[in-house]
């Protein structure tokens, strides 16, 4: 069901099921018949509908707020129904509050990101899924411990790096250190473990290919459903990252969550605007998710910690 | 290639015969097994290799320069004036009131988003985890808010948090409550911040949870139906000890991010206010301070300081994490290997 996004699980041949360190236990064929024990009951029904709204009134809401006026929204009992100001509103916060800027510094920086993200993210994750090395436990175990290092931490001497290399205030700035996502390698590695047969390996190397050969014409078009899932996935955090932007950019040339906070700091508070931002940097997440919405979760749980 | 370097003597009709399709065909043969052997060899070493050098030159470096950074004095004005000052920055910061009440609110702000969050994610996942119609939906519903950026979250629940229109106090007001003022009552405030945390990051954990749900073995329910456990008790026996180790795994994640909270404080603090949590610093977290010591007092070598401290407040929290998983588990019996 949440996997059927993906392409049919080929085939293991004997020996194909490797030895992964740590966590990473995977039983493919389980999946399909474990776990789902119990038909839900009205009272599941009721609780899940709570949970939806839960998640989505705040959405709904912002929409609200970002089609009235000010004076409407600050009303009590507050507006429940869109107003008739919508598109007024989101034209003005394209122009006064630079939106219309910070989105197109967005769309690039989080399709930098997502690409490249993508690209290394296929290569390590075959490397790691498929080839013999060395190091691979070891490098593999390293991979997964740069989760725990908070890119937070690095703020100070990144920003005094960018500024040495002329970067400052520029979008470079924020898409080289994200170029690259553990997550990402490990996500790429339990797939292309189950998804890619290591006869077709074998016969790439018979057949007299180099390594980057067989990547390019055997493994990427294996690879494809899931490096798409990554790149949206890898899209929403890079449209998203707030820390590192906020103190590398400023607001002559901002991405979409630091243009937000210069629309909350304004001395004239107007509500409808602040709220039109807010949707507008969120409109084209949206609309991902009401498109792909299911492959999208299919690949966060395709990506998690088993067993 | 081949042409600029001497041709190996020993090449030749000894070798293994040229494979069909080879791409290097015109090389000797025991040339291109060498090629084949090097391709093999290090071809994975480059693979991997862009990950090792983009987290080495962006991640590993600044981080192990933020402890040099943190025994100087520097200015935002003039980063490359380095003065050195030994610990002086440390004892400033020990001494320092504002530094203990971050790290008080980072410590209550975390527990406060990160445990009910997981709690309320096992329970939606539970839910999740039944067959039923419109699963789909809920999932995607579930996950909506993760594409929801700090920003805008924080805006919207900052209205909604408003001391005298937001919509959180008029609905208080239905029942008969005063209005709260979420921004200036600290621990109001806390609760609002922590309040979009765990709006933003429940579905997110959940489908993390339904998907090591779905490993479990349905044996091991069958079993436990036989031995007379009722539902709950199934829940409780086999579901979360069979999703342990993603439950560590999301734990680990979720303290790591409390230890880095600040777009949320920042936003909800409405700008000027933001960096300084408040007017009391009712609700300022480390991050917080380590951006106001760095960019609003141009005290890089002060930011950098509050930056190592962090590091090593997240490694002493998850080491005592550790200690009361493994005393957990030893009291509890033999469990299955854990990982992390």
């Amino acid at each position: 069901m949440t996997t059927d996004s993906l392409p049919v699980r080929a085939e293991h041949g004997p020996g194909a099921v490797q030895e992964s360190p740590g966590r990473a236990r995977r039983r493919p064929m389980m999946r399909m018949r474990a776990g789902r024990q119990h038909h839900a009951g009205p009272l599941a029904y009721v609780l899940l509908a709570l949970a939806a709204l839960t998640s989505l009134f705040p959405l709904y809401w912002t929409m609200v707020a970002a089609s009235t006026d000010n004076t409407r929204v600050t009303q009590t009992p507050p507006p429940l129904l869109p107003g008739p100001n919508l598109f007024e509103n989101l034209a003005r916060a394209w122009d006064e509050a630079a939106m219309g800027k910070a989105m197109i510094n967005s769309l690039i920086v989080a399709g930098c990101i997502a690409l490249a993200t993508v690209l290394f993210a296929t290569l390590a994750g075959f490397a790691f899924a498929k080839l013999r090395f060395k190091a691979r436990n070891v490098l593999l175990m390293l991979v997964i411990g740069t989760m725990m290092v908070p890119p937070q931490l690095s703020v100070v001497p990144l920003f005094m790096m960018m500024s040495d290399l002329g970067w400052g205030q520029k979008l470079p700035a924020v898409i080289f250190p994200t170029l690259v996502s553990a997550v990402g390698v490990f996500f790429m590695r339990q797939y292309l473990t189950e998804a890619l047969p290591d006869e077709l390996v074998e016969a790439g190397r018979v057949d007299g290919a180099h390594s980057l050969r067989i990547f390019w014409s055997i493994v990427l078009p294996i690879a494809r459903p899931a490096m798409s899932v990554l790149f949206m996935i890898t899209f929403v955090h890079a449209w998203n990252d707030f820390f590192w932007p906020f103190i590398a950019l400023d607001m002559s040339n901002p991405t979409v969550p630091v243009a937000l906070t210069q629309l909350s700091a304004g001395y004239i508070r107007d509500q409808s605007l602040i709220m039109a931002g807010a949707l507008l940097g969120t409109l084209p997440l949206l609309a991902m998710f009401v498109v792909f919405g299911r492959q999208i979760v299919g690949g966060i749980m395709q990506g998690a910690v088993k067993g | 290639m081949a042409a600029s370097t001497p041709v190996a003597p020993a090449g030749g009709p000894a070798g293994k015969p040229p494979a069909p399709g080879a791409h290097d065909a015109g090389a000797p043969p025991r040339r291109r097994a060498l090629l084949h052997r090097l391709d093999v060899r290090g071809a994975p070493y480059a693979f991997v290799a862009p990950f090792f050098v983009v987290f080495a030159a962006f991640s590993f470096y600044p981080l192990v320069y933020t402890s040099w950074i943190s025994l100087h004095r520097v200015e935002l004005a003039t980063m490359n004036v380095m003065e050195w000052v030994a610990f002086d920055n440390y004892v400033a910061l020990w001494e320092d009131e504002r530094f203990w009440n971050a790290v008080g609110n980072t410590i209550t702000l975390g527990v406060i988003s990160t445990v009910p969050q997981l709690l309320m994610a096992l329970g939606l996942a539970h839910l999740l985890n039944y067959r039923m119609r419109g699963s789909t939906f809920f999932r995607v519903a579930a996950l909506t808010p993760y594409a929801t950026s700090v920003g805008a979250a924080a805006l919207v629940f900052t209205m909604l948090f408003e001391r005298d229109f937001g919509m959180i106090n008029w609905m208080l007001g239905l029942f008969g409550f005063d209005n709260v003022d979420f921004e200036n009552n600290k621990w109001a405030a806390q609760i609002a911040i922590s309040t979009i945390v765990i709006w933003r990051w429940t579905g997110y954990n959940a489908l993390l949870y339904l998907a090591a749900m779905q490993a479990v073995p349905r044996e091991r329910y069958e079993a436990a139906a036989i031995d007379g456990a009722s539902r709950w008790q199934q829940f409780l026996t086999v579901t979360v000890p069979g999703i342990r180790s993603t439950i560590v795994f999301t734990i680990v994640l979720s303290t790591i991010g409390a230890t880095q909270l600040f777009g949320e404080p920042l936003i909800f603090g409405q700008g000027p206010n933001g960096i300084t949590g408040g007017a009391d610093n009712q609700y300022q977290t480390l991050g917080l301070l380590l951006y106001e010591e760095g960019w609003k007092n141009y005290q890089m070598g002060r930011a950098a300081t509050v930056a190592w401290v962090m590091f090593l407040l997240l490694v002493l929290v998850l080491v005592v994490q550790r200690l009361i998983r493994r005393a957990a588990s030893r009291r509890s019996g033999p469990t299955r290997s854990i990982a992390s």
